[in-house]
């Protein structure tokens, strides 16, 4: 252990919390998905390959980085809300597992069509040059594109609360996630609100994709590993909470920078760990309702 | 202003409504009466777009809305109190009462509308910030109709407002329902407790297994202990 330093520790937790950011988006959307609509969206992951393959045409023509930041996830959600709309809305009421085998079927077309247009080899993702470098952060220079990330997710989880809290369309998708049939005796067409809930859903997806790609590249499967990381977030915090998928993304990322640092062959394993053990200890995550899926 | 005819409703596979003839006049407060299973929560659900299979005609204001989704019977102005209130959990009384302006055809803004229901709900105003959930169950009644009345309904439907609440609060709400008739709210009213609901009614319907039996004044309806006996009787 000779050379891990308080400043080292402090570094990897950063590390940890930009890795935990890509988490945190990811788990947003899947816990909105299923909190509302009790969809499991087996889509998720390529939705967030979509959303870095989405940058790289944008890039392509001209766009530049920031605007891609605003332009792929709402293309990407406009391609969500397309499949809500015609495909994923005539299975509501049947059973958790319908729209399970419907996005499974989903994600394999959409990993499939990039393959077919952009090749089956992974593509590189130039960090912007606004953001290459190191900054310092105090305790020593940590990436500068890092930071962005982890900026970029408050600022998401900041505007994602204020949307829910403090707008009309906020109140009725708070309202609809716990008792649909009032809302529609109320007057709200209800199946719109949730077209809305899975464009934001995908559109968040995209949103981690494309902040991930400068870290790794893009590349067609990039969506399967993630999925599995991603329901492992949303099951420690909880199916269908918004809190819950922020502190477990968080905690999830620390955990595998920590780990990688301090037995990197057990990086891959220790999420999983945790989860078995958050579910052994508290089956229905952090902050998960008891019996959500009975 | 509401005249179903022949309705039948369906629940899976059991047919609940046989074929049902009411009718509710501008103005006018109906109740519609009679034992436990007969079919009076059906009915207004199924005016109300709720049951799953429904046929025959359900006019409002001239227009049948048998095909139309729930959310658009509201907007023509058919408000309803379900049996259970379904008061959002989580949500506070002033967000409940936000959730039935959100769709209201009127232009009266949220202050305008909570002064109304303060006027006639002092308890609720006390309350607004409160998670209305962890009201008692007659203030939760009290927000259910609180909530239904923002949009301003042509047709109130109610479903056993009375269930579950102080003997005291009840009266004052049958006071409310006469008053909201005497300004103008049409009113159709399915009620257990028979003599208070005949008290303020114009008229009444006695349901049983699923069809019409009996319709009559309210006030000879109350004189006639025989019919009640055979009908409403537990």
């Amino acid at each position: 252990m000779d050379g891990i330093t308080p400043d080292l520790l402090a570094l990897q937790l950063f590390t940890g919390l930009a890795l935990g950011a890509i988490y945190v988006l990811l788990a947003l959307g899947m816990s909105l998905l299923f909190g509302m609509l009790t969809v499991v969206n087996f889509a998720h992951g390529a939705f967030y390959m979509l959303g870095a393959y989405a940058g790289i045409l944008l890039l392509g023509f001209g766009v530049n980085f920031w605007f891609c930041l605003l332009f792929a996830p709402l293309l990407i959600g406009g391609i969500g809300m397309l499949s809500e709309r015609f495909l994923i809305r005539h299975l509501y009421g049947r059973g958790i597992d319908y729209p399970l085998l419907l996005t499974f079927g989903l994600s394999y077309i959409m990993v499939e069509t990039v393959r077919i247009f952009f090749g089956t080899q992974g593509l590189p993702f130039d960090t912007p040059d606004a953001l290459q470098g190191a900054s310092d952060i105090m305790i020593g220079y940590f990436p500068t594109y890092r930071l962005f990330v982890i900026g970029v997710a408050i600022l998401v989880i900041a505007a994602l609360w204020l949307f829910l809290e403090r707008t009309p369309y906020g109140l009725i998708i708070r309202a609809g996630a716990r008792d649909p049939q009032i809302v529609r005796i109320l007057g709200i067409d209800v199946a719109r609100v949730w077209l809305v809930v899975f464009g934001i859903g995908t559109g968040l997806a995209a949103l981690a994709g494309l902040l991930a790609a400068p870290l790794q590249g893009a590349s067609p499967e990039m969506g399967a590993s993630i999925l599995a990381e991603s329901f492992v977030v949303t099951v420690v915090g909880g199916m269908g909470s918004l809190v819950g998928a922020v502190v477990a993304g968080l905690l999830v990322g620390v955990v595998v920078a920590m780990t990688s640092l301090f037995a990197p062959e057990m990086a891959q394993v220790a999420i999983f760990a945790l989860m078995a053990i958050v579910l052994l200890i508290r089956p229905q995550g952090f902050f998960g309702r008891a019996g959500l899926m009975s | 202003m509401l005249k179903v005819e022949q309705l039948q409703a369906w629940y899976g596979r059991s047919h609940i409504l046989q074929g049902i003839d009411l009718e509710v006049k501008k103005g006018e407060l109906v109740c519609l009466i009679g034992r436990n299973g007969a079919g009076k929560t059906t009915t207004l659900r199924a005016i109300m777009g709720l049951t799953g299979r429904a046929e025959g005609r359900v006019m409002f204001d001239g227009q049948d809305v048998l095909k139309l989704p729930t959310h658009k019977r509201n907007g023509l102005g058919l408000g309803y109190v379900p049996e259970e209130r379904r008061i959002v959990p989580g949500l506070s009384v002033r967000d409940n009462l936000r959730l039935g302006l959100l769709a209201a055809h009127h232009k009266a803004s949220e202050a305008d509308v909570i002064t109304e229901v303060a006027q006639t709900f002092p308890r609720l105003a006390e309350r607004l910030d409160q998670d209305a959930i962890t009201m008692s169950g007659g203030e939760q009644q009290m927000l259910a109709i609180a909530r239904a009345l923002v949009s301003r309904p042509k047709l109130l439907m109610l479903d056993e407002p009375s269930e579950g609440i102080m003997p005291v609060l009840v009266d004052e709400m049958f006071v409310l329902f006469s008053r909201l008739r005497d300004q103008g709210t049409t009113i159709l009213l399915v009620e257990q407790n028979v003599e208070l609901a005949l008290g303020i009614a114009d008229r009444a319907y006695i349901m049983d297994q699923g069809e019409i039996v009996y319709q009559a004044k309210a006030s000879d309806l109350l004189a006639d202990e025989e019919i009640k006996e055979r009908y409403c009787s537990v």
